[in-house]
């Protein structure tokens, strides 16, 4: 019953924000999904949006997407990478408190989506990083990303580029360094 | 497909709201509509009063009017860039939709201050240079242009016509400056934004006279204000907005009494009854005559704005402002002065003409701005404003 009530608060949701028919995901919500069928099948994407980013910096621009990501399954489901064509390369990041300064660093595992809830990605908190943007992403703007799951399932997720300042977190793989 | 019941809006609902419009008891009417628009399961407070985003029509057009407005004049950097634009309208469209639910925009950094929509409507339209680009040229409304020029007009570019603009209204401020932040931060580095005008509304204009009167009969909406599509079939559900800005100086005014105040207007300051009748519905009788002279004189307001074809109706939807005085000055007063009709050429302009070739009130009044619009029609639910302008491509 519950469980009822999740999935299609899930999907009202994501009906709701409205999303100018650009989720394109496989197969939203069926009550009776078995563990056997993909993870991919087991989410609803909403609010996404990415940060508009000129990308002529030397190396490619960095910039970053957001979403909320429901998982309407009775089991976990795990993002493990993602892709875009406007950029070389796309992270799963976290961000974390390192003594007062906040820094933010792939996400080991990637990113879990827990059995009927979800995960809300938001600048300053988990997000996709989209690193070496070669060219401009402007403000209207519409990027594809690729979501790939655990078990190699695929979502694909259409986003919108909004001019955003935030997000602006250092960055620490092996040296740190602000971007934006 | 909201998470309660959606909120079933019939046009009855609608236009018996619009009552409102016409400045009868505007506070009491605004909240029964707001209410019955909310739904039965809604919360009870005035806070949490809404206004649908999807629907036939945009909201806050026939809308009974919200306490607080701000009009956004804001121009594409690339006017024939219409895939920017489209951009725009899908981001305003996903924002809007949550913001008049109490909800946040997408990259809504303070979340906190949207959360009491009170009747938010969000209602945006495009202005002519959006019509240049060679895809777009062959969907231009044939009244979508600039206004004939009216000798009493005073225009100001800083007021003047832009590509695209954003009627934002709710009946609280910061709920209202919140959505116009919302509107305007993710698009500010690929627009300019050229003006806000921001008004507030009142049964009476700064002036003191009762306002908003006339307004088209309940049952003439469909014919007098919304698009049928036989222009441009995919303006159907839209309408067109004519932004008039309309200086008020009060140093002169205070100089005329009141019978000459009524007598200008033509209308009674006490309750806005035409001076031929006891109450503001009462329909003027322009001729009557009291010892020989028309009681309602026929360079009067009300006598020059009154329409004599039945087409020249239109709604009024006035948003006083009232600025801080440029220095030297006492006042910087005046009205926003919006109307909404399927033509304005058919509709707006020959009333217009009328009140610039002669009305008595231009001696206290001056057009300082000007410009139009074609209003979108609304979102169908899992689609954005302005679909119907590029999906049939
Ligand atoms: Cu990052």
């Amino acid at each position: 019953m519950a469980r009822r009530h999740i999935l299609r608060s899930a999907r009202l949701t994501a009906l709701a924000a409205a999303t100018v028919a650009s989720i394109a995901l496989l197969g939203a919500c069926s009550t009776d999904s078995t563990d056997n069928s993909p993870e991919a099948d087991a989410v609803t994407v909403s609010v996404q949006w990415v940060k508009a980013v000129e990308g002529d910096s030397p190396g490619g621009g960095m910039t970053a997407a957001f979403a909320k990501i429901a998982n309407g399954s009775d089991r976990d489901v795990r993002i493990v990478s993602a892709s875009s064509g406007v950029s070389e390369q796309v992270q799963l990041h976290e961000v974390v408190d390192s003594g007062g300064t906040t820094t933010m660093k792939e996400k080991d595992g990637g990113f879990v989506v827990p059995s009927n809830g979800s995960l809300t990605m938001t600048p300053g908190g988990e997000h996709f990083m989209f690193m070496g943007v070669q060219r401009p992403i402007r403000a209207g703007q519409q990027v594809a990303i690729t979501v790939r799951f655990a078990d190699g399932s695929t979502t694909r997720v259409d986003a919108l580029a909004r001019d955003f300042d935030g997000n602006q977190e250092n960055y620490s793989p092996d040296h740190s360094g602000e971007h934006r | 497909m909201t998470g309660r019941k959606p909120a079933r809006i019939s046009r009855r609902t609608l236009l018996t709201g619009g009552a409102g419009l016409a400045g009868l008891g505007v506070g009491a009417v605004a909240v029964g509509v707001g209410h019955e628009l909310s739904g039965p399961d809604s919360a009870e407070s005035a806070g949490q009063q809404t206004l649908p985003f999807f629907g036939e029509h945009q909201s806050g057009i026939a809308t009974p009017m919200q306490a607080h407005a701000a009009f956004l004049g804001i121009d594409l950097l690339d006017p024939a860039d219409h895939v920017t634009l489209q951009g725009f309208l899908r981001m305003w469209s996903q924002d809007a939709a949550n913001l008049v639910q109490g909800k946040p925009g997408f990259s809504d950094t303070e979340q906190e201050l949207g959360t009491a929509p009170s009747r938010l409507s969000v209602a945006a339209g495009l202005g002519p240079r959006v019509f240049t680009s060679p895809t777009l040229a062959p969907r231009r409304p044939s009244w979508l242009a600039p206004l004939p020029a009216f000798a009493i007009d005073r225009l100001d570019e800083r007021w003047g016509q832009t590509d695209l603009v954003v009627a934002v209204a709710s009946d609280d401020p910061m709920t209202l400056a919140h959505a116009v932040r919302v509107v305007v931060a993710p698009i500010r580095r690929r627009c300019r934004l050229r003006w806000t005008q921001q008004g507030f509304h009142h049964d009476r204009n700064l002036f003191g006279q009762v306002d908003g009167t006339v307004q088209p009969a309940d049952d003439r909406y469909d014919d007098l204000v919304w698009d049928d599509g036989s222009d441009q079939q995919w303006m159907a559900g839209g309408t067109s907005l004519v932004l008039r800005r309309i200086a008020m100086n009060m140093d002169t005014w205070e100089a005329i009494d009141r019978p000459g105040r009524e007598l200008s207007l033509g209308r009674t300051l006490d309750n806005g009854a035409p001076l031929t009748g006891t109450a503001e519905h009462d329909e003027p009788n322009f001729s009557a005559t009291r010892g020989g002279i028309p009681v309602i004189p026929a360079e009067s307001h009300i006598a020059r704005a009154h329409q004599r074809t039945d087409r020249e109706q239109f709604v009024r939807r006035p948003y006083s402002y009232d600025l801080a005085p440029e220095p030297g000055e006492s006042s910087n007063s005046g009205l926003i002065f919006a109307t909404y009709q399927r033509d304005p050429v058919a509709q707006f302009v020959p009333v217009q003409q009328r009140l610039s070739d002669h009305d008595a009130l231009n001696e206290w009044t001056t057009p300082i701005g000007s410009a139009v619009y074609a209003m979108l029609p609304g979102a169908s639910r899992d689609g954005y404003l302005g679909e119907t302008l590029f999906g049939s491509e």
